[in-house]
């Protein structure tokens, strides 16, 4: 039962965003966007002294494009469920759904749905651009799966904010924290070559294991992958309590 | 005269305390820039280590950045308010009271401008807490208030030509990421003389938002640099000037009597 409710709420969710540019085209052109200014304009950071990511820059900012693209789909789904208690859709839902985690559930496999679709786009415009891949390639499959889990822990973040406030006025909550994270990561330069707080921060980011790994993956010389999983896989269980008990809260405001 | 002075005195009053009522207006204006600017001076201070970098000093590169970033949100939040105000009939009750329309306009700037300044005097305040000293003194802090002034009136009235013409908040707020594109596609983290991609060179220098940045950009780490200043304050009396009278002239259709 929990898998009908999962998939009705799942087809709504992409429907809406897919019949709704005003929704499908932000997610879409942040990441290409991000990918155009930094792997374009920053270009030239390639030839900072110490500087050893050695696919060159385009690649190094790919890895970050990826798991942005991941951590804001998922907030932007989280949009969605705000927009849903806001409009009175939500409290329907929650009336004629007999298990309501599927609606989590629903929600979840929408945001992976729709990352997937422009983490496809972004990476067909990595590849046109030139963009190399280390090893046989099968390593970028890593990074995928990285990004996957952090889709999902982004998402389980946003929907835990959404069903507490209940507000699209939650959006800066559920979006604010998830760029800080990603940009307190290693963005520009490898760790080795942050300095002062910015490194003391980054070498606490979980993030930074993520990135670094995806950027290893990138390269076909994984590295750090084990505490990369483990970072991503406790960010999701620890957020999946959050997103529970958010519907709890959600169920005894009515 | 002394009766428009006290309308434009009461709107961008208005303006202003309506501003200042809602957090949100507020407090993302003045914190999300400084953490852009905090996020960026952290990461990309191996950027003054190359060659021709203008600067050891990172955050004093970057410090340009939050004043045009802080004009692009006084943007949507004249464009937003003016919006709101269209939609629920405040302005249409205006047009029946002998308020003189440029009035209304004058008003609604008022109150851009007075926010714009606030934001550069945190904007600077933060920058000299961190050891940010302006080449171009104290004059140049004058100066470089003048010219916040400006950029914000221009992008004040663009934003309200933006809510005349739709009136509707949301399609104002729909044009936000476009501003950010013009942000991203410039100057703003390495001198154009340094991006190696020559296509996104190109991008940035065709960027008038280029020059608003490397015009703030050289009083603080510069001195008196003509060229960067002419240009800057060339572009941006250009941008005013346009978006006013596209905004008086939408005022004028949306307020026909």
């Amino acid at each position: 039962m929990s898998f009908a409710v999962a998939r009705a709420v799942a087809w709504r969710t992409l429907h809406n965003v897919f019949t709704h540019p005003s929704l499908l085209i932000p997610s879409l052109i942040f990441p290409l966007f991000f990918f155009t200014a930094f792997a374009g304009g920053l270009s030239r950071v390639r030839d900072v002294p110490g500087f050893d990511f050695p696919l060159g820059y385009t690649a190094f900012q790919f890895a970050f494009v990826v798991l942005q693209s991941a951590a804001f789909g998922g907030v932007f789904t989280g949009f969605g469920i705000a927009r849903d208690f806001e409009s009175g859709f939500a409290r329907r839902l929650m009336l004629a759904a007999p298990n309501r985690a599927g609606i989590v559930l629903g929600y979840g496999a929408a945001a992976l749905i729709r990352w997937l679709f422009t983490v496809a786009v972004v990476t067909g415009v990595a590849f046109a651009v030139g963009m190399k891949v280390g090893g046989s390639g099968v390593d970028l499959f890593g990074l995928y799966a990285l990004a996957l889990l952090l889709n999902v822990a982004a998402l389980l973040w946003a929907s835990g904010v959404a069903m507490r406030l209940r507000t699209m006025q939650a959006g800066p909550v559920m979006q604010m924290p998830v760029f800080l994270t990603l940009f307190f990561a290693p963005v520009y330069v490898p760790l080795s070559l942050l300095k002062g707080w910015i490194h003391a921060v980054a070498v606490v980011n979980p993030l930074t294991r993520v990135l670094e790994a995806g950027r290893g993956f990138l390269a076909g010389s994984p590295t750090d992958v084990g505490a990369a999983f483990a970072a991503a896989l406790a960010l999701a269980a620890l957020f999946s309590l959050w997103a529970v008990r958010g519907l709890r809260n959600a169920e005894s405001a009515g | 005269m002394s009766a428009f002075a006290d309308q434009v005195f009461l709107l961008a009053r208005r303006s202003v305390v309506r501003t200042i009522r809602q957090p949100a207006n507020v407090v993302f204006p003045l914190v999300f820039p400084m953490l852009l600017l905090a996020v960026n001076s952290g990461g990309l201070k191996a950027e003054t280590r190359l060659p021709g970098f203008p600067t050891k000093s990172f955050v004093a590169f970057a410090l340009a950045v939050p004043f045009i970033q802080g004009a692009l949100f006084a943007t949507m939040n004249a464009g937003t308010d003016l919006a709101r105000d269209i939609q629920t009939g405040f302005l249409s009750r205006l047009s029946l009271t002998p308020m003189r329309g440029i009035a209304v306009l004058a008003g609604q700037l008022g109150g851009v401008v007075t926010m714009g300044v606030i934001q550069a005097t945190v904007y600077l305040s933060v920058g000299l807490a961190v050891g940010v000293r302006p080449a171009s003194g104290a004059l140049g802090v004058l100066v470089l208030f003048g010219f916040a002034l400006l950029v914000s009136l221009g992008f004040g009235a663009l934003g309200a030509f933006a809510a005349l013409r739709t009136g509707s908040g949301e399609a104002v707020q729909s044009i936000f990421p476009a501003f950010f594109v013009f942000l991203f596609i410039s100057s703003m983290n390495i001198p154009r003389n340094l991006i190696a991609a020559g296509w996104f060179r190109d991008l940035a220098t065709a960027n008038p938002v280029s020059y608003l940045i490397e015009c703030v950009r050289s009083l603080l780490i510069t001195g008196w640099d003509g060229q960067a200043l002419a240009l800057g304050f060339g572009i941006a009396a250009a941008i005013t000037v346009v978006a006013l009278a596209l905004a008086s002239w939408a005022l004028r259709v949306r307020m026909a009597r």
